[in-house]
């Protein structure tokens, strides 16, 4: 059962075009993250799933229906952003409001409890922390007992606690059988929840596996040595990073560039391989559309 | 649907409870103009007092339906929050008819001063057929000015909706002859209003309330404005949602 999907769907703004003939879809349980820079179309993409905009061309569903109709949205869950909260509402008020649009929704009480935030019941929003005001956020998203959410960038700016405790409650969500589509620029998030990563770049799906795959698919490692002088011009090296007197060097072929390190006799200290971060595979992924 | 857009009209109203000046605002003038200006002057006149009750409350609906829909519907639309509830599984009905439910309380909220001080401190009287003709011009006069609000506030952004209700609500008062008694306007007044919208609701309420001629062709007028506002206001929706919907 697909719960979204895009079929060759384009959308343009005046010249713009945001979406160019994408095509995506979202199985039942699966946890999607969706990894893009700004302006890659990652928001419109999520804005037509949600309802909120209608695509130029192509087709959009949401559990096998339009999302444009409100009855296709009764089994979704969107995180507001946590700057438009309603400031003079109170923290229960704001979920009694979602709660009330929901056929079958989850008692407040448990809303509440399962994101920690029975003590700011009474809190009104504008007072909150930005964290609390992120939890709050995320709650929202599941009070309608939903089957899809959509997450947008969940835990950026929360402390290390906050982060594992969200993440703790979307991996609950997900584990139950619901189906996830996180968007974030903060990759470790994705790398931390999701098992299949999108990535867009320029209106396009630019590569669409699994974490590690996406990894793999750029195949570039992370050689870091310390050395006294500067690290001669070696070939195969695609990037160079210094950092006092650590030189990060990448390339796709690691074996051949500690062995070139040795035949040219460059005295380095604390050789260290690792394989490419998320951040760096998207960042080479996306290189060439900017 | 119903209780849905009770639940919208209920935190509406939250909301605007919440900060208290929003509410102090809308009843202020109104009930000022009645202390400093018809109390001490034709507050022992029956007569007189009761057309200024009239005309107070044509301005204190004029007003609250100006501001709350104008500058309210153009800040809400410039929240965050506004396309988080447009992902909610409901339509845009609920919403729209708990605004207006919301505007109808605060609009009620905004009258009681008025009506409150024209039973304790003036002459004005009227009958229990004067009143419900007043309630049912009152339920008339505020149809064109919700919807003239409804326009601005879904066509312009929030600071220059609260500036445009700002411009419209003295000039539409006085030359409406609301600050006059009826008869009483400098004569060029006296020449527009009736083919002003607040001209013809306070014509329209003085009838109800006191010896005062029906007006058919002001009432026309008013029907007439309520017809244009109207038109103005879809436009407005429709446009709106056809730039955030598409």
């Amino acid at each position: 059962m697909m719960l979204a999907r895009a079929i060759n769907v384009s959308r343009r703004y005046g010249d713009v075009l945001a979406l160019d003939n994408l095509s995506l879809d979202v199985p039942a349980g699966q946890l999607v993250g969706l990894l893009g820079p700004n302006g890659a179309g990652k928001s419109t993409l999520v804005n037509l799933f949600t309802g909120l905009r209608r695509p130029s061309s192509g087709t959009v569903e949401l559990c096998g229906r339009d999302p444009r109709h409100a009855a296709a949205r009764a089994t979704l869950g969107v995180t507001p952003q946590e700057t438009g909260l309603p400031s003079s509402l109170r923290v229960g008020e704001v979920v009694d409001y979602t709660r009330a649009h929901f056929p079958d929704p989850l008692s407040r009480d448990e809303v509440l409890a399962r994101f920690d935030l029975t003590d700011l019941v009474r809190r009104q929003t504008g007072g909150l922390s930005g964290g609390q005001k992120r939890r709050l956020a995320v709650a929202l998203a599941f009070v309608g007992r939903p089957r899809i959410v959509f997450l947008d960038e969940p835990t950026t700016g929360l402390d290390v606690e906050a982060r594992r405790s969200l993440w703790e409650a979307v991996r609950e969500f997900h584990a139950d059988g619901g189906t996830v589509v996180l968007t974030s620029h903060y990759l470790e998030e994705v790398e931390a929840l999701a098992q299949r990563v999108v990535v867009i770049g320029g209106g396009r799906v630019l590569a669409d596996d699994t974490v590690d795959a996406v990894r793999g698919l750029v195949a570039i490692r992370r050689v870091s040595v310390t050395t006294a002088g500067a690290v001669p011009e070696l070939p195969g090296v695609v990037g160079r990073e210094l950092d006092g007197r650590r030189t990060h060097l990448m390339t796709p072929d690691a074996d051949r560039l500690v062995r070139d390190l040795v035949a040219k006799d460059v005295p380095f200290a604390d050789l260290e391989v690792r394989p490419t971060s998320l951040e760096e595979a998207f960042l080479t992924l996306t290189g060439s559309t900017r | 649907m119903t209780a849905l857009a009770l639940t919208h009209a209920k935190f509406q109203l939250l909301e605007t409870v919440r900060i208290p000046m929003a509410l102090i605002g809308s009843a202020f003038f109104p009930a000022a103009s009645m202390l400093f200006f018809v109390v001490p002057f034709v507050g022992g006149d029956p007569v007189y007092s009761t057309f200024a009750t009239a005309s107070m409350v044509t301005f204190a609906v004029m007003t609250t339906n100006l501001f709350q829909y104008g500058a309210g519907i153009a800040e809400d639309r410039a929240q965050p929050w506004d396309p988080f509830t447009r992902t909610l599984p409901a339509g845009p009905g609920p919403r729209f008819l708990g605004r207006i439910l919301a505007g109808l309380a605060l609009m009620a909220i905004s009258l009681i001063p008025v009506v409150l001080i024209a039973w304790l401190f003036t002459a004005a009287t009227i009958t229990w057929g004067g009143a419900l003709a007043a309630l049912g011009a009152l339920a008339l006069s505020a149809l064109p000015f919700t919807l003239l609000g409804l326009a601005i506030g879904y066509s312009l952004p929030a600071k220059a909706a609260i500036v445009t209700a700002q411009l419209l609500f003295f000039p539409l008062a006085f030359g409406g002859g609301l600050m006059t008694a009826p008869g009483g306007a400098p004569g060029f007044v006296e020449d527009i209003a009736p083919y002003l919208p607040t001209g013809g609701a306070a014509r329209l309420m003085w009838a109800a309330v006191g010896d005062f001629p029906f007006d058919l062709s002001a009432t026309v007028a008013l029907v007439a404005w309520t017809v244009v506002f109207a038109g103005l206001a879809a436009w407005a929706y429709r446009r709106d949602e056809g730039r955030r919907f598409s």
